[in-house]
């Protein structure tokens, strides 16, 4: 029998994900022993043009990291789709959105303004943005088109199966490959961890409080963590109450509160919501502008509460027409 | 409502089973009329109101959300409403950094026995989001992947807005 065929592919991303597959350490080398990678531009000379000419469905798994921002991933993403038996969401960005999906919180007019015309290091005096199309004197130059809006990788084509982080943990993904290996791949559209919190798995479960209430609420940088007590009674807005589970909650044991990369667990439709009931409910105050003093230290909300998810979230994006 | 091109906004109100909802009870009883473009829905208490709620019916063609509780030291689970403002201060504040007006969404106590504010406070309500029109929240996308995708400029002239 042949090698399964195995493709990985980065949008809209950092390169994080990529780093987490090297961090599969020496279990990378039975991987790469038991499938043949077919596409990996991060790391291996592959180009679209090699994809453009398999058959459809030729590769077994494509493992696709990144949010789409631009044309030519939107492009990549259908190629891939086409040419992929199985399509596996790689990370926050490709599953919820992640950190590019913040974009949605501004429109491409300021984004393009803010990267080619304001910045505090800019020099622009003939505002001149880039251009998808360019009339050189040797013939046409072409750049892929920056869309208005960030999309997940499930809002462009089918997914079949979704691991959550950012980056995804190493034995979370060596689970998923060897279930691939062996054929033993859950329904489709499950996400490939744990469906509990991530409270559950956190060293310091025991010291949360029954009846957790927080005078004030504060950010990292205010105040020296209790490397012991559960970080949410400390008043630091720690996202693991919502967040789904298998990380091992590596944060808070680098003493930083959870952020919510691992997404919302089957049972929430919009994280950020849920995330956002989750903290306002624990704020130990009656009186509205008491409530609203403790309020006003959750600076930016939507960016706080949905940090990994707008484009995934309910409302997609903030509404421009006001 | 006689007029047929008067923006008729539909307003989804949750009201606690113990004070608003009984006080639109009362309304009825009382046979004050208000705007009928509110659909209620009963809740048990203001604290059950998960602010995946709102957002859910905003998403779903609501072009406003009323949340109804019993006054502040008046819960019936004696401190729910508390906890519902709490969110409530909070997701309004989020609501309002995504673009939504703040009159969209809107909390009031309302005691078992205010029939009357029920009327004051519907009526006001869809008179302020009939100013404000409909609200129209971007689509969320589909996928599309069975679309040809034959050249890398094919796909330029779409994603985005839709």
């Amino acid at each position: 029998m042949s090698k399964p065929k195995v493709g990985f592919n980065w949008l809209a991303s950092c390169g994080g994900c990529e780093e987490a597959v090297v961090d599969l350490n020496e279990g990378i080398l039975t991987v790469v022993e038991a499938v043949d990678i077919v596409f990996w531009p991060c790391a291996m000379d592959f180009k679209k043009d090699d994809v453009e000419k398999m058959d459809d469905g030729e590769i077994d798994v494509c493992f696709v990291n990144g949010a789409i921002r631009t044309s030519e991933e939107e492009h990549v993403s259908k190629l891939l789709r086409k040419k992929s038996k199985v399509i596996v969401a790689f990370g926050s960005c490709s599953h919820t959105g992640g950190i590019p999906g913040l974009g949605n919180l501004k429109t491409r007019e300021e984004i393009m303004d803010e990267a080619y015309l304001n910045g505090m290091s800019t020099v622009n005096p003939d505002k001149v943005y880039p251009q998808s199309e360019f009339e050189a004197p040797e013939g046409k130059l072409e750049l892929p088109v920056f869309l208005e809006n960030v999309r997940c990788l499930n809002q462009v084509i089918d997914v079949d199966y979704y691991l959550p982080g950012c980056p995804p943990p190493a034995n979370l993904i060596m689970n998923a490959i060897t279930a691939i290996l062996e054929g033993k791949l859950p329904p489709k559209g499950s996400v490939l961890a744990p469906d509990k919190a991530m409270c559950e798995e956190c060293e310091r479960k025991d010291t949360k409080p029954d009846n957790m209430l927080v005078k004030e609420l504060k950010r990292p940088h205010e105040m020296i963590a209790d490397p012991e007590k559960c970080l949410l009674a400390q008043g630091l807005l720690c996202l693991g109450p919502v967040t789904r589970a298998g990380c091992g909650a590596v944060c808070v044991k680098g003493n930083m509160p959870c952020t919510g990369c691992m997404g919302p667990t089957s049972r929430v439709r919009d994280y950020g919501a849920k995330a956002l009931s989750a903290i306002a409910s624990i704020v130990d105050q009656q009186e509205e502008d008491e409530i609203e003093k403790v309020l006003a230290t959750v600076v930016d909300p939507e960016g706080t509460f949905y940090r990994y998810s707008v484009p995934a979230s309910l409302l997609h994006r903030r509404l421009t027409n006001v | 409502m006689s007029n047929g091109n008067v923006f008729q906004p539909r307003i989804v109100a949750f009201f606690c089973n113990w004070c608003t909802y009984t006080a639109s009870d009362l309304t009825g009883i009382s046979r004050l009329s208000y705007a009928p473009n509110v659909r209620i829905i009963r809740i048990m208490c203001s604290g059950r109101l998960d602010p995946q709620f709102v957002i859910a019916a905003l998403r779903e063609g609501a072009d406003g959300v009323l949340v109804g509780g019993c006054h502040p030291g008046d819960c019936h689970y004696i401190e729910g409403n508390y906890k519902a403002l709490r969110r409530f201060l909070l997701l309004k504040k989020m609501l309002k950094n995504m673009g939504i007006e703040e009159e969209r969404v809107r909390l009031e106590w309302i005691a078992a026995s205010e029939g009357d504010k029920v009327q004051k406070v519907v009526n006001e309500m869809t008179a302020q989001i009939r100013e404000l029109g409909p609200l129209q929240l971007h689509a969320i996308p589909t996928p599309d992947s069975m679309k040809e995708c034959a050249a890398a400029a094919c796909c330029c002239g779409e994603g985005g807005h839709r």
